[in-house]
């Protein structure tokens, strides 16, 4: 059995301007001990859907579908249900660590109250595993520092404490969206360092949200690029970079900077992403599409299998993206 | 942030020097004075009234003595209305009446206000949230000189369960609808201010770190959100507290309290510049004092800010 198995998963936010359809029929599934990355960019709907999975919806957000971890049913599942899982199962750290601690709180104050609800410890044993977590994400002196409140740590450090939070209880599954895109280049590479490093010492599940590819190569075994919503392409990760099988997904890849192309211009997919307040009947791509074709703006083929654990959703066969 | 405290303390002085001297020129702009009756005082008796009290003095002489009574004697002069009282008599009388039921106003407005904001705030459009936002918004637009009449006319005349006025040093029956009256308008500032402030905080990040840690919702709330929700109560709640210490006209009129809110107004119709000028600085220093509070109670509740 899957550790987690998301079968057709679909956010809605109701807003004054209408409903927005953020993610569009979603289905994928985890196996223990795997590295998900989940790559699109801003408005893709991958955030979205990894709120969806923890509960943690704006107000005006309603997720349907099925979402199974552990054989357990969460989606939408009551605060008694879902509340054992926080933390203690699935484990979650965000993109933005300047605000995503309480400033109010002490970091030793924030840490333990994880173990003492999910754990029971008593406060002395609470403290004493912190500090030891806090080690393991290698904060330097991490009993001294301990007490200190989030703002007297820098950014990397900070994010560094919300790793340490969030793998308090040692959970099966760690979702990080965008962990390192708040953070500078040096310190984005430490903490993907370290990511990968605790992953290999817990081995717990990742799902690593991104939006660079270059990222997900080095820490992931598969990759599912999303558009609109939607799974453009699902794919273990060489083969997607060796013969990626979509047209945003080559798009994608044009537009990293490569080293050995000095000097040109920086390719760029043409257009804007599309507005998810009328969700579009056919591909979500096509309008910034270069193969698209008539068909693609009424229909979109559905997420097929076209060689060994590599699905794509896209009207034109492989072939004819020359 | 010892320092601090003393840099404000010392600016304070400046302050209520200006504060002083303004009320001084204002007043005394005003038309009329302390011995303009209605039937005309014959000029030879008003002469020696002006005298007496040395507002034959030129201006700036009348300043630098009050002052200086001030400064050397904590003298705040003699009321130029109650021939054998001065100002310090009359403050002592009513300030400490006005102090007494205005806290216990505060303390209810406060409790109320904060609770019911919180829980109008976690319910947002719900029955409840409709409730909370229906009765402050009612609460503030309902004057209190129309509430004190309608609780006298409830309470006191048809249910016969509390008395119409009067203080008789505090008894409690005699606290109670001086206390409601004078809170109402306060307790639904606060409870909109909250609500605002919460709801704002409710979808910041921290809170759902809070969430996703997978405590219960009670313990997110009251941990990791009321704190910061408070801030723009707290400064709010200074210059709230002093308002509500010094007394409300109404309510001190209403019901015959005999604090120290109706003696300001009594001072103002009958130009009693003694008496006008000491309350005046006493709601100056208090409010310099309070909002010194606020900004230490900032401190405390916010790590970052350091003095």
């Amino acid at each position: 059995m899957a550790l987690l198995d998301i079968k057709d998963l679909r956010v809605q936010f109701r807003t004054n301007d209408g409903v927005v359809n953020a993610v569009n029929g979603i289905t994928l599934s985890l196996e223990r001990g795997g590295a998900l990355g989940i790559v699109g960019e801003s408005g893709s709907g991958k955030s979205q859907l990894a709120f969806a999975v923890m509960g943690l919806l704006a107000k005006n957000g309603r997720a349907t579908g099925s979402v199974s971890f552990d054989g357990q049913e969460i989606l939408n599942a009551p605060p008694s249900v879902i509340n054992r899982v926080r933390a203690n199962k699935i484990g979650m750290i965000f993109q933005d660590p300047m605000t995503s601690l309480n400033s109010y709180m002490r970091v030793s104050d924030q840490m333990m109250e994880v173990l003492l609800h999910h754990k029971g410890m008593s406060k002395d044993q609470a403290a004493k595993e912190c500090v030891r977590m806090l080690d393991a994400v290698k904060i330097p002196d991490a009993a001294g520092r301990f007490r200190l409140y989030p703002h007297e740590f820098s950014g990397g450090m900070r994010q560094r404490v919300m790793i340490a939070m969030a793998l308090l209880c040692k959970p099966d599954l760690l979702i990080a969206d965008e962990p390192t895109t708040a953070l500078d280049v040096t310190v984005q590479a430490q903490i993907m360092q370290l990511l990968g490093d605790l992953r290999h010492d817990f081995g717990m599940a990742t799902i690593l949200i991104t939006h660079d590819l270059g990222v997900v190569a080095g820490f992931c075994d598969e990759v599912m690029v999303m558009y609109g919503g939607q799974v453009m392409e699902k794919s273990p990760v060489d083969p997607v970079f060796a013969a990626p099988s979509h047209p945003y997904t080559r798009g994608l890849l044009h537009a990293l900077p490569r080293v050995d192309q000095e000097g040109e211009e920086l390719a760029s997919i043409p257009g804007t992403p599309p507005n998810m307040m009328r969700a579009p009947k056919g591909c979500p791509f096509a309008p910034r599409c270069e193969f698209e074709i008539d068909r693609c703006t009424v229909a979109l083929d559905p997420l097929t299998e076209f060689a060994p654990g590599r699905f794509r959703a896209c009207n034109r066969p492989v072939e004819e993206l020359a | 942030m010892f320092s601090y405290i003393i840099k404000r303390l010392v600016v304070a002085i400046p302050t209520l020097l200006v504060l002083m001297v303004l009320s001084f020129l204002l007043m005394h702009a005003a038309p009329g004075g302390p011995f303009t009756y209605e039937k005309k005082l014959p000029p030879e008796v008003l002469a020696n009234l002006n005298a007496k009290y040395g507002l034959d003095q030129p201006l700036w002489r009348q300043m630098v003595s009050y002052v200086w009574g001030i400064i050397a004697h904590f003298d705040f002069g003699p009321s130029f209305v109650y021939k054998d009282r001065d100002v310090n008599e009359i403050i002592a009388q009513g300030f400490p009446v006005t102090l007494y039921y205005g806290s216990i106003a505060f303390v209810v407005a406060v409790v109320t206000g904060v609770t019911l904001g919180v829980v109008a705030a976690v319910r947002q459009n719900s029955l409840i949230d409709y409730f909370a936002v229906g009765l402050s918004i009612g609460a503030q637009v309902l004057p209190n000189f129309v509430m004190a009449p309608v609780l006298v006319l409830v309470f006191a005349l048809w249910l016969g369960w509390l008395p119409a006025g009067g203080w008789e040093g505090g008894e409690i029956s005699h606290v109670i609808l001086p206390v409601i009256a004078l809170a109402t308008s306060y307790m639904a500032s606060i409870a909109r201010i909250t609500r605002s402030s919460m709801l704002e905080v409710l979808t910041s990040n921290h809170v759902r770190t809070a969430r996703a840690k997978g405590l219960p919702e009670h313990k997110v709330i009251l941990r990791h959100a009321l704190k910061p929700s408070l801030i723009p109560v707290i400064s709010y709640l200074g210059p709230a507290f002093v308002a509500m210490i010094t007394g409300s006209v109404v309510v001190d009129s209403f019901f015959s309290t005999g604090g120290i809110g109706k003696a300001f107004v009594d001072s103002a119709l009958n130009r009693d510049y003694a008496v006008m000028m000491g309350i005046t600085l006493l709601v100056g220093v208090l409010t310099i004092i309070f909002n010194l509070l606020v900004d230490i109670l900032y401190a405390w509740i916010d790590p970052k800010i350091r003095y």
